[in-house]
Formats: C-alpha cells, sequence, structure tokens
C-alpha cells in the first residue's frame, strides 16, 4: 500500500534543498526544476496507475500548460508567475474537464491510445500554426515574482522555489486524497469495476475527477517547465515527452507521492549523463534503465525504501 | 395490519436468443419478508436478481421498488435506492485486505453521504451511521465473524470467508432489500449450515428483506418464510416452503421424486 507522508516529513526533506539552492550550481538547479515539473505530471499519472488505467497523452496537458504560460506572457506581456501557473492550471483543467466525459468512459488500452491521440491533434495544430512559431516554437520572457524580477544570477534559484511550493502544496492536496474513501476507491475500480458500481459508487465519475486533476497537474508542470527553459514548441505535446512521464512514473513507482519526484530526478541525472557521455545513442542507457527497473524493481525505487526499513 | 409491498415485479420478460431466462414474471415482495429463490441451474433465478438489481434490463414489464419505477435505472441507482446484492462468486477487491475491502464499501457510503465532496476524509462520521468508516469495517467484520481475517488480503481466503465478506460488503449500504446469489455455493457441507445461520443472524437484525437463491432444500426449508421456484424462466410455485417444496411440479422438476422424502413438510428449524 502507499506509504503515507507527512507535513514534517515533507517540510524536512525539502527544508535542505531550499536552503542549499543558492549554492547549487546553475545546471543541479535547472534539472531539479524540471524534475519537479515532471513529477507533477507523473503524479497525475500515478493517480491514473492506482485505477488501473495508463495514459499515453498525458504531455497535451503539459503542453496546454505551457503554451498558456507562453502565450500569456509573450503575447500579452503579462509575466507574474503565480498568475501564470494558476492560468496554466485552469486551462489544462477546464481542457481535462471537457475531454474528461468521453476518456472516462473508456479503459485499458483504448482510454490509453484515446488519450494519445488527443495529445498528437494538438501536436498536428501547434506544428502547422505559424503564428505559433510552428515546429520552432517560440521564446518566453522573463517571469517576475509578486512583481520582484529577479536578477540573472537568481532567476533559476526563485523558479526553483516556486517550482518547490507548487510541487509541496499539490503533494499535501493529493496525499489528502489518496488517503481519502476516494483514494481507496481507485484501487476498487481497478480491482473489480463491477464490484464498486454494485456499492453505489461511480467509477466513471471518479475517473473523470482524478482525470482532471492529472491534467491540472500536468498544466502546472509544463507551465513550470516552460518558465525554467525559456522556450516552447510542439514536441511538449509529442507522444515521446508523454513516453518519458511514463517513464518517470514506472521508474518510482506508485507506492508513495513523492515516488514521482524521486523518479523525474533520477529520468533527470540518467538523461543528463547519458546526453552528456553520449550524445547519438542516448536511448540506448534510457532504455536498457527501463528494463532493469520492470525485471528487477516492478514496484520502482521508492519500493528500495520499504526494503531499506525491513533490512534495518 | 399487513406489511407493505416494497418490491413489485410485473409481467418482466427476458430472452437471450432463443433462449427464454425470465417469462412473464410476477412477483410481489413484502417488507421484511425472507425469501428462498430455487430451481435448477439455468431456470431463471440468477436472471431475476440481475433484473431486479439493475445489471440486466427486461425485454418487458415493470419493476417498481417503494412504488417507483426502477427498470431502467443502472444497478448503481438500485444500490443507492436500498437494493444491494451478494455474489455467487464473491466480487472482492482482491489485492485489498479484507479489512480494507469493507472500507471501500463504507467509504463508498460516506462518499455519498458527504454529497461525494473532495474533501470527504476517512475520519468523518458517516451521516446517519454515527461513526466514521474504520469503526464500522471493524464492526462489521466482528459481526460477520471475520476479525482473524482483519488483515489477510482477500485472494488468499477460504471460500467460506469469502462468501461471507461479499455479504458483509452489501450490507454496508443499509439495504432495505438483500438479495443472496447462493450464499453457500463452494462452500464445505459441514461448513454451511453455520455460515448461513451466521448470515441470517448478522442481516435479518436491522429487519432487511432477504430474497436468497439456493440449491439446499434444508437451507431454504430452514430460513425462507415463502419460497419461488423457477422452472424454464417461469415462477412455477410462489407459497410457503411447506407448500412449495411439496408442489407437484416442483419435485418433478426442481426437488426431484427420489429425494422428497427429505424435503420437510412443516418448518423443523427456528
Amino acid at each position: 500500500m502507499t506509504q503515507q507522508i507527512s507535513l514534517k516529513k515533507l517540510t524536512l526533506l525539502a527544508l535542505p534543498l531550499l536552503v542549499a539552492s543558492p549554492w547549487m550550481p546553475q545546471w543541479m538547479l535547472f534539472m531539479v526544476t524540471i524534475a519537479m515539473a515532471n513529477g507533477l505530471v507523473g503524479l497525475g499519472l500515478m493517480l491514473f496507475l492506482r485505477a488501473g488505467l495508463v495514459s499515453f497523452g498525458q504531455a497535451l496537458y503539459f503542453c496546454v500548460g505551457a503554451y498558456t504560460t507562453g502565450l500569456i506572457s509573450h503575447f500579452f506581456k503579462f509575466n507574474e508567475v503565480l498568475i501564470l501557473l494558476l492560468l496554466s492550471a485552469l486551462a489544462s483543467g477546464v481542457l481535462a474537464f471537457a475531454l474528461g466525459f468521453l476518456l472516462a468512459k473508456y479503459r485499458a488500452i483504448f482510454f490509453g491510445l484515446l488519450s494519445l491521440a488527443f495529445s498528437m491533434i494538438l501536436y498536428g495544430l501547434l506544428a502547422k500554426s505559424e503564428a505559433l512559431g510552428s515546429t520552432d516554437g517560440f521564446n518566453i520572457p522573463a517571469v517576475t515574482l509578486l512583481g520582484w524580477l529577479p536578477p540573472s544570477d537568481l532567476v533559476r534559484v526563485s523558479i526553483l522555489w516556486v517550482a518547490f511550493i507548487t510541487v509541496g502544496i499539490c503533494l499535501i492536496f493529493i496525499n489528502g486524497l489518496i488517503r481519502s474513501p476516494r483514494g481507496l476507491l481507485l484501487t476498487a475500480i481497478r480491482d473489480n469495476e463491477i464490484r464498486t458500481e454494485y456499492m453505489g459508487g461511480s467509477a466513471r465519475k471518479t475517473i473523470h475527477l482524478i482525470y482532471v486533476i492529472a491534467g491540472v497537474l500536468a498544466g502546472l508542470g509544463g507551465a513550470i517547465a516552460a518558465i525554467a527553459v525559456g522556450h516552447i514548441d510542439p514536441t511538449m505535446a509529442f507522444w515521446t515527452t508523454s513516453g518519458e512521464f511514463i517513464f518517470i512514473t514506472i521508474l518510482g513507482g506508485i507506492g508513495s507521492v513523492l515516488a514521482p519526484f524521486l523518479g523525474a530526478l533520477v529520468f533527470g541525472v540518467i538523461h543528463t549523463l547519458a546526453f552528456s557521455n553520449s550524445p547519438n545513442t542516448w536511448q540506448l542507457l534510457i532504455g536498457s534503465t527501463l528494463i532493469f527497473v520492470i525485471l528487477l524493481l516492478p514496484d520502482g525505487l521508492w519500493s528500495l525504501t520499504s526494503k531499506f526499513k525491513r533490512v534495518k | 395490519m399487513s406489511n407493505p409491498t416494497l418490491l413489485k415485479v410485473s409481467g418482466v420478460n427476458k430472452t437471450f436468443g432463443a433462449v427464454t431466462a425470465a417469462s412473464d414474471i410476477n412477483v410481489s415482495v413484502l417488507k421484511g419478508e425472507c425469501i428462498g429463490l430455487i430451481g435448477t441451474n439455468g431456470a431463471g433465478k440468477t436472471t431475476f436478481v440481475n433484473l431486479v438489481t439493475g445489471y440486466l434490463k427486461p425485454d418487458t414489464g415493470v419493476i417498481l421498488y417503494e412504488g417507483n419505477d426502477i427498470t431502467s435505472l443502472p444497478s448503481r441507482e438500485i444500490t443507492r435506492l436500498g437494493i444491494c446484492r451478494s455474489f455467487q462468486i464473491p466480487q472482492l477487491y482482491n489485492t485489498l485486505t479484507a479489512l480494507e475491502n469493507i472500507e471501500v464499501s463504507y467509504g463508498i457510503v460516506s462518499l455519498s453521504a458527504h454529497k461525494e465532496s473532495l474533501f470527504t476524509k476517512t475520519e468523518s462520521m458517516i451521516p446517519g451511521y454515527g461513526k466514521n468508516i474504520r469503526q464500522l469495517a471493524e464492526e462489521s467484520l466482528e459481526r460477520f465473524g471475520l476479525t482473524a481475517y482483519r488483515d489477510k488480503l482477500t485472494r488468499v481466503l477460504p471460500g467460506g470467508v469469502r462468501k461471507l465478506l461479499d455479504i458483509a460488503m452489501a450490507m454496508a449500504v443499509k439495504p432495505k432489500i438483500l438479495m443472496l446469489d447462493e450464499p453457500t455455493s463452494g462452500v464445505s457441507t459441514e461448513e454451511k449450515f453455520d455460515i448461513m445461520q451466521m448470515v441470517m443472524k448478522a442481516i435479518r437484525k436491522d429487519g432487511t428483506t432477504v430474497l436468497f437463491v439456493e440449491h439446499d432444500m434444508e437451507i431454504v426449508s430452514q430460513h425462507a418464510e415463502r419460497v419461488l421456484a423457477f422452472y424454464d424462466g417461469e415462477i412455477i410455485a410462489d407459497d410457503v416452503p411447506e407448500v412449495a417444496l411439496n408442489d407437484a411440479k416442483v419435485l418433478k422438476y426442481i426437488v426431484g421424486d427420489k429425494h422428497s422424502s427429505s424435503v420437510p413438510t412443516g418448518k423443523q428449524h427456528a
């Protein structure tokens, strides 16, 4: 079952990173920020996995979040990061709510492929849209934090802090959700949907709800990634991006709400190392890691924490 | 004063291709009754349960519950109105423990009672129950004699225990009508009388109306106040057990003449 995290444990984990952040090298700040953004998408995918579903198209909401931030800051010259995050979450949530009426009817491979189809439609639209930079995308101007424009040496630190706070709020919310009767209902739907309906529970409504929540989380992740990178392009909606999110979720496991963030961090490290050492064959290392995890740690890296506890 | 009619099934028909699963079924169930449904395999007992609980929709006919038409409602809505069922093959959540299985049931009740609120907590008192999910689940385990299996995954539980758990889960919604589909099938001969005794004690305490599908005529005569005998999709007898189980058609098609000597002519047990 899922390990529960307390607010205290969460603070203890985040505080050293926050304190150390001003002394971290720029590449590390960037890597951790991107890992936080990817972890948010993984957190939503974790909810799906708990209900026995896999979405191959979560990049759709990641991209919608990123483009919402990009469009508002680029075209409307509005750069307040907190508002940008809120609007990105809202845009992704509204789209997920609308598509959720259809998606929540489907299960197994149909759910996965339908979600993939929608993300690829968005990719196609953006790639053909010259006003939005077509396949090249466009740059995003620097953002302000409560009206303060951080100096260039503090940009990455301030974005990391924003990412941390966003992740913290999402973690507390999702942790509460998983502990609630609805969290248990997700496992029940995965195990036996017919019985759940016979108990008066609505699988469709529950899946629709987590679809919206996962959409909002992915939208927030996309906005953070867009701000951190300073550039967006249609590959954010491409199926390989969705694949990376699934990779991150499987790598971390579903044993805790922290697991997708562990998965995202490890993915970030592997990706960085593989890309710098072997730029032409870095996918080989990523693929090998996935095989290794599936064969040796089917419950993901997070399962190591319980193994360590048992050894102690 | 006679009990009010809780369920009224009128002129219900259901066919699957050339097979008639229900043919002009007309039944009224009174509040507080305990009815045994008997019949050979394929006679239409489970189809009747499936029709009432909304899993199947009749080709023709009407099903009224407390005077309201429930014929076209989904099973989820019918459960919420107060008709719940258990299954011939227990339908459990196999990756969860016995306690968690019952917690899911009370969790659904809690969500419904809290208007599906996103912030419904496991610790919240369930309106109308006065206790939280954990307390109710523990009580339910005790009531059905399942406390020893509390933390065991349901996939490793023995058949009789799975049956009890399946029924305990159905009881979480406080049904007005509980339909038990072969509660003792797959349970050893030694166990089944005790299991049925425990089930009936646990569910009849609340005055729940019970309809149970059963093949063992001794169990039927012990627990049923009324018997509905099914044959070829039709109800061929509807009476008190002493009469229904000695009906000529029932003896011929269901009980079997050679076994008729074992059929009781009066209630032998309380």
